[in-house]
Formats: structure tokens, C-alpha cells, sequence
């Protein structure tokens, strides 16, 4: 028994190194995205401005699917274990290369392409791995502890983002700015070489899946797995009922609580981003435990009630906790201290040469409950008088108090809390809701559509909406009519709130619940 | 409540076809025009999002109404 509990304790372990240091890889890329975009995406090149975009928002997340399908197909065919060995060397292999690829300054346009062909090779390698994972996983454990078990694997992407915030943190700080732009953003890119290679050998030694290895003996592997498991009705309907029932929903619900909460906090609410990201780790960090929580308790429930509880209260509580956090920061509520604003304006005039000038102004500001606001206007001045004259690049800054601050990780908590209700038990609940055979094509898809696409895509359409509302409303105030959007800071949610409502409607009424593994 | 199930696969059919037009005509074609950076959310709706959900909900409601999802 003992010797048992130890396997499956390496093997849990195993597991979840890899997938961790795969979502780690993952998501370096979108945190130095800022630093990236100076480096191989400058904006006076449009193309290079639009591949910017593109890799930055979009590509590694669509082409999730690609990945599920490709390396789907090969564990189902192969085995779980030599597929996720090759998605962990994939994936490693994509980032450290990120690492090394000269900048546009060096190799012109040749640095863009190369940098978002590896990020597409990261999006396939991700969408290869967690199906893998959990689908070796689950098929070790014994079914009535599989929510629990799995549930391991569910961590990892919240533990991989806070290791990658951290290790990107600890580079800042070790150097300087200046240094860190330079070669410094590099270190995090090619650190995960020694991480995939340590998880390399960790992984090398683990044995086939046993459910596999059985099906293998017996001749009971698919020797089509994409055409069994979407060219058949009968398993088609339920890789259907699992995205839109299901994984659609738990997508959102995750991007929402965990990424969007950062971009709101960050562009929407113009918090500070040390203080965003200090509050991040520490919501992420206080919500993990309950990844483990409810996967356990799905054992004892059902895996359906606990995510379709979660999807539901999100759906209820978006915008009252968003607004939240947006009058919690907002300076419109604070009163600011008698004398404490500062403007501040330098001028780089040329006026008589043809280069274009600057005019910067600085305006700070001190609250009376210890919050500071700053704003840095940039105004270029044409020397070409008959151009069309640019808008000011505008950037505004918050920092808030200790209180505040415990309100906003509070909030964070509440978000992350959801996304464990949604999250924790789905890779169970994905393993049991399909064979063997295919098993590994079959829940990688439509996990890869909901959390990639519906999901991954959200942070960026729902900034996207909340701009347009914006726009909106100053039109019609230029134009001397009423502002029609009240809020317009939390249009974005309307995206997540409308496609997790459908999600949990199919989900009662489609998802059977058993007592247990439901 | 196989007889919710068969009405709501008109409804889910409805809304894929309804989401579909939304996306493309009144989210995606006035991005197309502005082009740019634009372009990027105009392909997601009218590349990735309009299919996924419209032909998505399409065959998930057809197979609703056609009983595929009775005692499932």
C-alpha cells in the first residue's frame, strides 16, 4: 500500500513539474510582452506592430487546439508518455530559442516571424501537454480520489504564473534598468532550459499510463483516434456537451479571475503594476489551496454541482466585484491633500529645425488616505505643420494604500475561488466523460477551444469592448448628448457573463450528476 | 425534460446563427474597414470566434433536437 501511495505520489509529482514549467514557459512570453514588443515589434513598422498584436494576443492561444488535435492523435496512437516527453521538449526548446533570437535591430523583419513562429510552437506544445498530464494522472489513480489527484495538475498553471511573475521580479531587481532591457528580459527565456531539462530527467524514468498499456496488450487502442472521436456522432456529441457545457465556461471563469483581474487592475484602473502584480501573488497563492479542496470534494458530491456552482456565482458576481475594485482605486472617491499637486512641464522644442519636438508634463497628486496619482502626457509637436497632429500619449498611475490593498487581493481571492469551484475538479470530470482509447484527442479539444479560445482570448475582448464603450460615451459627449454606458469600465464582463450563463444552462440541464463522479 | 432538451436545440440553434451575424456584421466588418491593429480582433470574430460558436451551437443543438442527448 505504502509503496503504492509513493508511486503515485512520484508520479503526481512528475507530472505536475512538467506541466508547471510548460504553463511557466507559457506565460513569460505575456508578461515581457512590453519588453518584447521594444525588441522585435517597433511600431513605426506596421507589419512588425500587427505581428506585435497578433503574438502577443492571439496566436498562442488559438493554436492550442492545433496542438490538442496533433499531440492528442499521437498519445492516443503512441502512449501519454512519449507524447508529453516530446510537448515538454517542445515547449523548452520554443522558449530557450525565444531567448536567443537577435533583436529586429540586428536581423530586420526576420525577428518578428521567427519570434511568433516559436510562440505558435509554444501554443502547440501547450496544447499537448495538459491532456497528457492529466489524462496520465488520472489514469494512475483509483476512481473514487480522482478529483483529488487531478486536481494536482490543476495548480499548476496558477503556481507556473506566480513562479514566472516571481523569477521575472527577481531579474528586475537584481540589476539594472537599463541592464534589464538590454539582455536582462533574456534570463527568464533561457532559465527554462535547465527547468525542462531537470523535468526531462524526472519524466524520463516514469512508466506508460496502465490504463494504456492494457488497452495496448489487448488491441483495444483506436488506430484513428480524430476520426473516432469527431468523424463518430456518438463521441462527437459529448466532446460538444463538454465545451459548451463545461470547459467554455470554466475558460472564461479562470481567464476572468486570473488574467483580466491583472489587465483590469492594470490598464482599466491604472493601478500601479508593482502593486498590481504584489496583489496578484498573493490572491493566486491564497486561492491555490482550494484547487486541491474542491477536487477532493468532488469526490464526495460530484464533479458537476461544484463547477456549475462556481460558473454561477461568477456570473452573479462579476460586476459587483470589478466595480469593486474599480471604485477601490478610482481617485474620483479620495480627497486630495491641500497643495500636494505638482505640474511639472519639459519642452524639447526644435523650433526652427525639421525634427519633431516633445512636450512632457508630469502632474502628481497626494490623497489624504495616503493614495498618489500621476500622469505623464507626451505630446510630439510635428515639425511637418500640415500633418495631422498626433494625440498625447497619455499614462496614468495610481498607488493606494495597505488598506486598499487588502481589499483589492480580497477581491482577487473571491475571483480565484471561482475559478477553483470551476476548475479544480474538470480534469476528472474530462477523463471520466470519455474512453480510453481516444480519451487523450478527445478532452484535449475541447478543453484547448474553451480555455484557449473562449478563455484565453477574453483579457484582450473584453479590453477591447471596455475601449469601445469608452469611445462611445465621448462621442456622445462630444457630440452634447448624454453618455448612454453608465459603467463602460465594466462593459468587457458582458463577454464572460453571457457565454458562462449559456455554459451553466447546458451544464444543468445536459451534464448528468450522479452522486459521485458526475 | 427530453422534451426541454428537444426545444432548446431550436434555441441553440438560433443563438449560433444569431452569434454568428453578431460577431461578423456588427462586430467584425466595421473593424475590417478601420483596418491596422483592428484587423486582429476582425479575425478572431469572423476566423475563429463566428464558426466556433455558430457551427458549434448549430450541430450541438441539432443533436438536441434529433434526441441525440435523450438519457445522456
Amino acid at each position: 500500500m505504502s509503496q503504492k501511495k509513493q508511486s503515485l505520489a512520484y508520479i503526481i509529482s512528475a507530472s505536475s513539474v512538467g506541466t508547471l514549467i510548460e504553463w511557466y514557459d507559457f506565460y513569460i512570453f505575456g508578461s515581457l510582452a512590453t519588453v518584447l514588443s521594444t525588441k522585435f515589434f517597433p511600431t513605426d513598422n506596421p507589419t512588425a506592430a500587427f505581428l506585435n498584436t497578433l503574438a502577443t494576443f492571439a496566436a498562442g492561444f488559438v493554436v492550442r487546439p492545433f496542438g490538442a488535435l496533433v499531440f492528442g492523435r499521437l498519445g492516443d496512437l503512441i502512449g501519454r508518455k512519449y507524447t508529453f516527453m516530446v510537448t515538454l521538449m517542445l515547449m523548452g526548446g520554443a522558449t530557450f530559442a525565444i531567448g536567443l533570437v537577435p533583436s529586429y535591430a540586428t536581423i530586420g523583419g526576420w525577428a518578428p516571424f521567427i519570434v511568433l513562429t516559436l510562440r505558435l510552437l509554444q501554443g502547440l506544445a501547450l496544447g499537448g501537454e495538459y491532456g497528457g498530464a492529466a489524462t496520465y494522472v488520472a489514469e494512475h489513480s483509483p476512481a473514487e480520489r480522482r478529483g483529488f489527484f487531478t486536481s494536482w495538475i490543476q495548480t499548476t498553471a496558477t503556481v507556473g504564473l506566480v513562479i514566472s511573475l516571481g523569477v521575472i521580479m527577481l531579474t528586475r531587481s537584481s540589476m539594472s534598468k537599463e541592464a534589464f532591457d538590454d539582455y536582462g528580459w533574456r534570463v527568464p527565456f533561457l532559465l527554462s532550459i535547465i527547468m525542462v531539462g531537470i523535468s526531462f530527467l524526472i519524466r524520463r524514468n516514469m512508466e506508460e499510463s496502465p490504463m494504456f498499456e492494457k488497452a495496448k496488450k489487448e488491441g483495444a487502442t483506436s488506430t484513428n483516434p480524430l476520426k473516432e472521436s469527431f468523424g463518430n456522432k456518438l463521441n462527437l456529441k459529448f466532446v460538444l456537451l463538454a465545451l459548451f457545457g463545461a470547459t467554455m465556461g470554466q475558460g472564461l471563469v479562470w481567464y476572468t479571475g486570473q488574467f483580466y483581474a491583472q489587465t483590469f487592475l492594470l490598464k482599466i484602473c491604472n493601478l500601479d503594476d508593482i502593486q498590481t502584480n504584489t496583489i496578484l501573488v498573493i490572491g493566486l497563492l491564497l486561492g491555490t489551496p482550494l484547487f486541491i479542496f474542491f477536487g477532493a470534494l468532488s469526490d464526495k458530491i460530484g464533479r458537476k454541482g461544484i463547477m456549475l456552482a462556481g460558473m454561477a456565482i461568477a456570473v452573479f458576481a462579476y460586476r459587483p466585484i470589478f466595480d469593486k475594485m474599480y471604485e477601490t482605486v478610482s481617485v474620483k472617491n479620495k480627497e486630495v491633500v491641500a497643495g500636494s499637486e505638482k505640474i511639472e512641464e519639459t519642452r524639447a522644442l526644435n523650433a526652427k529645425s525639421t525634427v519633431d519636438s516633445l512636450i512632457t508634463t508630469t502632474t502628481t497628486r497626494s490623497y489624504t488616505d495616503g493614495a498618489t496619482y500621476k500622469k505623464v502626457s507626451k505630446l510630439v509637436v510635428l515639425a511637418d505643420k500640415s500633418a495631422e497632429a498626433p494625440k498625447a500619449d497619455v499614462k496614468e498611475t495610481i498607488t493606494i494604500n495597505d488598506s486598499d490593498k487588502w481589499t483589492l487581493i480580497g477581491m482577487v481571492f473571491l475571483l480565484i475561488s471561482f475559478v477553483t469551484m470551476a476548475y479544480g475538479p474538470i480534469a476528472a470530470f474530462l477523463v471520466e466523460l470519455f474512453p480510453t482509447k481516444i480519451r487523450y484527442t478527445s478532452m484535449s479539444l475541447p478543453y484547448h477551444i474553451g480555455n484557449g479560445i473562449f478563455g484565453g482570448l477574453m483579457p484582450a475582448i473584453a479590453t477591447f469592448l471596455v475601449t469601445t464603450a469608452k469611445d462611445s460615451n465621448k462621442a456622445a459627449e462630444e457630440a452634447g448628448q448624454v453618455a448612454s454606458i453608465a459603467k463602460p469600465y465594466l462593459e468587457g464582463l458582458n463577454y464572460p457573463i453571457a457565454l458562462v450563463s449559456v455554459c451553466v444552462i447546458i451544464g444543468i440541464i445536459y451534464i448528468k450528476g450522479d452522486k459521485k463522479h458526475a | 425534460m427530453n422534451a426541454i432538451k428537444k426545444i432548446l436545440g431550436l434555441v441553440w440553434i438560433a443563438l449560433g446563427v444569431a452569434a454568428g451575424i453578431y460577431l461578423v456584421y456588427f462586430q467584425a466588418l466595421p473593424l475590417w474597414e478601420k483596418g491596422g491593429n483592428d484587423l486582429v480582433p476582425a479575425i478572431i470574430y469572423t476566423c475563429v470566434l463566428a464558426p466556433l460558436i455558430s457551427i458549434g451551437m448549430s450541430v450541438f443543438g441539432y443533436y438536441s433536437l434529433t434526441g441525440e442527448f435523450d438519457n445522456v
